[in-house]
C-alpha cells in the first residue's frame, strides 16, 4: 500500500511492498509471460496489469436473442471499467505483484471481509466467465457424461433448468447464478465457510451470488454462469428478467464450455 | 387454498386463539404518479417513467401481497418456518414498494417546482450540516457513482480549502500527480443495487446522507430515521436513457427534486 508519506517526491512513487520484493516464492523471471496478464519492467519497478480479452465471437454474433447494443456496453464499456480501475486499484500493492486475476478475486475477497479490489477483481473475472459460457447458436441439451451428472444431481435436465431459472429469477437485486461442480466437503474452505455443507462430495450444484461475488471463494468450480444485473438484460428486457433467462437457456448456452470446464473441475479432485 | 384459507377464518371466529384479529387481509396499491410519465424530462426520460411505474413499482406490490397472504396462512397455521422463511421476499418486496411510494412524491416536474432548492428550516439545516446545498449535492451524487467499485472519487469539503479524506472501513489511499497531491479513494463496492438518500434522525435532529441496499427502506439503517429524500441507483432507474453513464443521472435528478415534500416532512418532524 503506498504510504502519506510519498507525498514529498515529484514523481508517482509506486513501489511493491517489501515482502512483494525478494523475500516470497513468487519470484518472477522477466521473460515469464501470464496470458491474462502482463508486466513491464519500468525504471526498476515492475507493474502489473490485466487485460480485457474480447467475447471469442464478434459483438453481433448473439443477435437477435442478446443485441450488439447490449455486448457495446456491457463489455464495452460495464467489464472494461472492471477491468481498467482493477488495474488502477491493485498498482503498487501485494495484488498486483503477478497474481493470477483468480489468486486475485480470493485474496481481495478476505473471507468476507472485502478489500477494495473485491468487486472489480470479482467482475471482471465473471465477465470472462460469462462471455465463454455463450456461443451463437447455443441452447439446447447438454450431452454426455454432463448431461448423466445433471440427471443423477438433479433428476433430470428439466428440473435442473428449473432450479437453475428460479436461482436467477429469485437473486433479488444485482448478482449471478451458477452451475457449480463441488469437489470437497470441507466446511471451511480457509477463505470462506461453506455455504452448503451437506451437500455431498462431487456433485454439481445450483448457486446464486449477490453483486460480485462468485464461487470460487467457496472453493467451488463454476460451470455455467448467468449475469442478472439489470445492465445485462435491460435493453434487450427492461423488466422481463425470466424471459432473459429463458432466452438465455434456450439460445445462447455454450454446453461445449461448460462441459470442458467439468472436466478441468474434475481432473485434479481428490 | 382459498377454501382451507376460509376455513382457518372462520375457525379463529369461533374463538380459537391463534393471536389474529378477525378482519381480513389488506393489500396495498399502487400508488397513482402525481404528473404525466413524461412530466420530468428532459431528467427522466416517459419510457424509464412509464416502466418503472407500471413494471417494477407494480411487481413489488403484486408481490408483497402475494407473500403478505402466504404470511397471514403460515401464522394461522402456527408454520413458523415458512414465517420466517417468507421475510425476505416481505423484506425485499415490501421495501421495494415503501421507498419507490416515496420516490414518485420525491420527484416533481419543473413547472410545479422540481429543482427548486429548500427555504425556510431544512434550507437552513441543510447549511449548517454540510456548508451549503452544493455540498449536500456534491455529497451525495459522488457517493452514488462511488459505491460499485467503478470509479475514482475526489472530494473536498466546499468552504473549507481543504481536502477531506473520507475514511472507510477498507480503503487505499494513493498518490497519483506530481503537481496537486490528490488523494484518490477507492471505496469499497458495498452493493450496486441501492438507495442513496438524505434522512432525518428524529432522535438527534440532524441531517443524515445514508445508503440502503437493495429495497431495504431507510428505517432498518437505524429506526429513528425518517426519508426526506430518496434516489433509486438501481440499474432500471437509469439506464436506458443513461446506460453506464451513472453520474449523468445522478447530476440531472437534481433538476426534477421535489424540495417542497422533503421540506414539509422536515417541518412535521421539526416544528
Amino acid at each position: 500500500m503506498a504510504s502519506a508519506a510519498a507525498a514529498a517526491s515529484s514523481a508517482p512513487t509506486i513501489w511493491l511492498t517489501g515482502q512483494g520484493l525478494g523475500g516470497r516464492s513468487t519470484r518472477l523471471p522477466f521473460h515469464w509471460r501470464n496470458k491474462k496478464m502482463e508486466q513491464r519492467k519500468t525504471g526498476g519497478r515492475i507493474s502489473a496489469k490485466f487485460d480485457l480479452k474480447p467475447p471469442p465471437y464478434p459483438l453481433n454474433a448473439l443477435e437477435p436473442h442478446m443485441s450488439k447494443d447490449t455486448l457495446e456496453f456491457h463489455w464495452g464499456k460495464h467489464h472494461r471499467a472492471y477491468v481498467d480501475n482493477l488495474n488502477k486499484q491493485i498498482v503498487g500493492t501485494e495484488l498486483g505483484d503477478g497474481k493470477s486475476l483468480e489468486d486475485v478475486v480470493i485474496a481481495s475477497y478476505n473471507k468476507g471481509d472485502l478489500l477494495p479490489a473485491f468487486n472489480n477483481a470479482a467482475q471482471a473475472w465473471n465477465h470472462d466467465f460469462f462471455w465463454e459460457s455463450m456461443k451463437p447458436g447455443g441452447g439446447g441439451k447438454p450431452s454426455g457424461e454432463l448431461l448423466g451428472l445433471i440427471e443423477r444431481d438433479f433428476g433430470s435436465f428439466e428440473k435442473f433448468l428449473e432450479e437453475f431459472k428460479a436461482a436467477a429469477a429469485t437473486q433479488f437485486g444485482s448478482g449471478w447464478a451458477w452451475l457449480v461442480y463441488k469437489a470437497n466437503n470441507r466446511a471451511d474452505v480457509a477463505n470462506a465457510v461453506n455455504p452448503l455443507p451437506s451437500e455431498k462430495d462431487k456433485s454439481l450444484l445450483v448457486v446464486k451470488t449477490p453483486n460480485a461475488v462468485n464461487p470460487l471463494v467457496w472453493d467451488y468450480s463454476p460451470l455455467l454462469t448467468i449475469d442478472v444485473w439489470e445492465h445485462a438484460y435491460y435493453l434487450d428486457f427492461q423488466n422481463r428478467r425470466p424471459d432473459y433467462i429463458s432466452v438465455f437457456m434456450d439460445k445462447l448456452v455454450s454446453w461445449e464450455s461448460v462441459s470442458k470446464r467439468l472436466e478441468s473441475a474434475k481432473a485434479p479432485a481428490t | 387454498m382459498a377454501l382451507r384459507s376460509l376455513a382457518i377464518r372462520k375457525a379463529i371466529g369461533l374463538g380459537k386463539s391463534v393471536g389474529l384479529g378477525l378482519r381480513g387481509l389488506q393489500t396495498v396499491t399502487l400508488p397513482d404518479l402525481p404528473y404525466d410519465y413524461s412530466a420530468l424530462e428532459p431528467a427522466i426520460s416517459g419510457e424509464i417513467m412509464q416502466l418503472h411505474h407500471q413494471k417494477h413499482h407494480q411487481a413489488y406490490v403484486t408481490n408483497y401481497n402475494k407473500a403478505v397472504e402466504q404470511l397471514f396462512q403460515a401464522l394461522n397455521k402456527v408454520d413458523t418456518s415458512t414465517v420466517v422463511q417468507l421475510q425476505g421476499a416481505i423484506k425485499f418486496n415490501g421495501g421495494g414498494h415503501v421507498n419507490h411510494s416515496i420516490f414518485w412524491k420525491n420527484l416533481a416536474p419543473v413547472h410545479e417546482g422540481g429543482g427548486e432548492p429548500p427555504h425556510s428550516s431544512l434550507g437552513w439545516a441543510i447549511d449548517t450540516h454540510f456548508g451549503s446545498l452544493e455540498a449536500l449535492i456534491q455529497k451525495m451524487s459522488a457517493e452514488g457513482a462511488a459505491l460499485q467499485g467503478s470509479g475514482w472519487v475526489v472530494s473536498t469539503v466546499v468552504g473549507f480549502k481543504s481536502l477531506q479524506l473520507f475514511h472507510h472501513c477498507c480503503c487505499h489511499c494513493l498518490y497519483v500527480s506530481a503537481n496537486v497531491h490528490l488523494c484518490i479513494l477507492f471505496f469499497a463496492s458495498l452493493h450496486a443495487s441501492f438507495w442513496q438518500w438524505l434522512g432525518l434522525d428524529t432522535e438527534f435532529k440532524r441531517l443524515v446522507v445514508e445508503t440502503t441496499a437493495n429495497q431495504d427502506p431507510l428505517v432498518t439503517k437505524a429506526p429513528t430515521l425518517v426519508p426526506l429524500l430518496g434516489i433509486d441507483v438501481w440499474e432500471h432507474a437509469y439506464y436506458l436513457q443513461y446506460k453506464n453513464v451513472k453520474p449523468d443521472y445522478l447530476k440531472n435528478i437534481w433538476n426534477v427534486m421535489n424540495w417542497k415534500y422533503a421540506s414539509d416532512v422536515y417541518q412535521k418532524e421539526c416544528p
